[in-house]
């Protein structure tokens, strides 16, 4: 206590007299941030939202009040059903998808005893990878006569197809590469939640006779997961439904609106058509869809979340 | 003889986890090694109809002398480091001050702020495209680096990121920097930056990736061909090439993806840490 140094008892004094600097300050501080807050994101949010109601075109001189219209064209479109549809489509194909494999690959790994950090690298590749280049070699790969896949397909004796090209089929194509993208990704966060499994109710449950293999899994490892489950779940939704970049470079939506997509009609209508009213109001119901698929399944899971 | 049994016992499994995870691995690996494959084949093999995964006459050189002849991929290279260097200083100016105020100053609007911050964290990059480049538009700055940059200038995440990692320095640290006549300015950088390296660093390498990787908004903003980033780069050589040189095309995709793919390689752990941080975003 002797040791007290008058240093160490300056800051009571330096608060006590000089209470209300630090406001001022923090102002400052934190003003660029702040400003960039409004003229990035609070601002176009509010310029969105109002130019959804409005038949604005870039390029146009001015621009007129017409109320819900946008929304009305857009409910009347069958283009946008089609986008809503097809992007629905593609996230109840990936999300299980990426999320199934993380998980495997994640439970995998998680016993082994040598070779986890290469396995982990492999799976993190293409995570890691430009999506437009590695978009490119999925596209030589799908090619219809030198691909690897058909080349592959006809060496087996097996049907080929012109995989991107095929209505029914193109959807499906770019679904799979969008697992193939994003399943490490979420195998790196199941590994997080697995290491976070307190190891003591592993021996409990061996004590209490629960055999190893899918029972326990069911009964420790399943629930322990569940939140880390819940985030990968909600995390991989809203990332399928911003599938663009693939869309953009292998199929521009088509063949005949086959793959047209949310965030492709936003791009479309917005900056080839140039339709900003109209794109602003795709833009608010895609918002919207994403909030809503944050706000629900934390809801929803959360419910389920709760084992104690 | 009980360790062999055991041993003995427990390979079965292991083995049978190194079957499914090698099935895995080649599913994962297959797109690279048909790059690769490609990218070292003459013309005359990659439109060949009969399977084969070893070039008789190795031509990655002439492939890749090919694509830096016909796309500018130094200068993709140049503008990708120019981008994703400049959009990761400006980010930390602006995050980690604010980030300093936000966990240890009190100030008014303070509460504000942070729900802001926090609901910039679910608002994805499409849903303020529009208003944005009709900004840019206006203020005549399309097709510039400018245009690349500004936008990204503020990363909500890099702010809750830092809120989080500054919320954890002791109070006491802070006030002895004050005593020793710090500036609240000075805090941030000599005290708080070096404290929160750890922070720092995996932001820095979730920003890089994904400012490198980002395809949606050069694509938007960006015609001259000497602004290219490396992404839009490779696709403009693809539609230009409209599929009648895959070999230079793969060489070319092969180049674009290799800064990250060697650094990934080199530094995993971090890269790993660094980008499940965007699961958060």
């Amino acid at each position: 206590m002797a040791e007290l140094s008058p240093r160490l008892l300056l800051p009571m004094q330096r608060r006590a007299t000089l209470p209300r600097w630090p406001l001022r300050v923090g102002h400052a501080l934190a003003a660029p941030a702040a400003l960039l807050m409004v003229v990035l994101l609070i601002g176009p949010l509010a310029v969105v939202l109002g130019l959804s109601l409005t038949d604005y075109q870039l390029g146009a001189d001015g621009l007129a009040f017409i109320g819900l219209d946008n929304y009305q064209a857009m409910w009347a479109d069958r283009v946008f059903w089609k986008s809503l549809t097809n992007t629905a489509l593609y996230s109840m194909a990936v999300v299980p998808g990426s999320v199934g494999l993380g998980l495997a690959a994640a439970l995998l790994i998680h016993g082994l005893a040598r070779g986890q950090a290469t396995y982990r690298a492999i799976f993190f590749l293409p995570v890691m990878a430009t999506l437009i280049a590695m978009a490119l070699v999925w596209e030589f790969m799908l090619h219809p006569n030198f691909g690897l896949v058909n080349l592959g397909l006809r060496g087996l004796g097996l049907q080929t197809h012109n995989w991107l090209n095929e209505e029914g089929l193109a959807l499906w194509v770019l679904a799979v590469i969008g697992i193939w993208q994003g399943f490490g990704f979420n195998m790196v966060l199941f590994s997080a939640g697995l290491l976070g499994i307190p190891r003591q109710l592993y021996e409990a449950a061996a004590i209490d006779g629960v055999p190893a293999g899918w029972t326990r899994f069911r009964l420790v490892t399943w629930p322990m997961l569940a939140p880390v489950t819940l985030f990968v779940v909600v995390v991989s939704s809203i990332k399928s439904f911003q599938v663009f970049d693939t869309v953009q470079v292998l199929t521009k939506g088509g063949p005949n609106k086959a793959t047209e997509v949310l965030v492709y009609t936003l791009y479309a209508e917005g900056f080839e058509f140039f339709r900003s009213g109209y794109a602003s109001a795709v833009t608010v119901i895609f918002l919207a869809i994403v909030l809503l698929i944050t706000l629900v399944k934390t809801r929803w899971l959360d419910r389920r979340v709760h084992y104690t | 003889m009980k360790p062999m049994r055991a041993w003995t016992l427990s390979l079965a499994p292991q083995l049978a986890r190194h079957l499914a995870l090698v099935a895995l691995a080649l599913f994962t690996l297959l797109p690279f090694a048909w790059m690769l494959s490609t990218a070292s084949k003459p013309e005359t093999e990659v439109y060949s109809d009969v399977l084969h995964w070893l070039p008789a006459k190795f031509a990655l050189l002439d492939n890749l002398r090919t694509a830096f002849a016909k796309a500018p991929i130094l200068r993709l290279l140049l503008n990708g480091l120019i981008v994703t260097a400049s959009i990761y200083v400006l980010q930390l100016l602006v995050a980690l001050p604010a980030a300093y105020a936000l966990a240890k100053l009190d100030f008014r609007g303070r509460e504000t702020l942070m729900a802001l911050v926090l609901l910039g964290l679910l608002v994805p990059q499409h849903a303020v495209a529009v208003p944005v480049f009709l900004l840019l538009h206006t203020l005549g700055l399309l097709d510039s680096y400018a245009a690349l940059i500004a936008p990204w200038t503020l990363s909500v995440f890099g702010v809750f990121l830092l809120r989080q990692f500054f919320k954890t320095v002791p109070n006491d640290l802070i006030d002895a920097a004050r005593i020793d006549g710090l500036s609240e300015l000075g805090i941030v950088w000599r005290v708080m930056l070096p404290t929160a390296w750890p922070a720092v660093t995996a932001f820095g390498i979730f920003s890089v990736v994904a400012h490198w990787n980002d395809y949606f908004w050069p694509l938007i903003v960006i015609n001259s061909p000497e602004l290219l980033t490396p992404p839009l780069g490779v696709a403009q050589f693809r539609n230009q090439e409209a599929g009648t040189n895959y070999g230079a095309l793969m060489a070319a995709a092969l180049v674009v993806i290799t800064p990250l793919v060697a650094a990934f390689l080199l530094a995993q752990r971090r890269f790993i840490e660094g980008i499940t941080l965007t699961g958060m975003k």
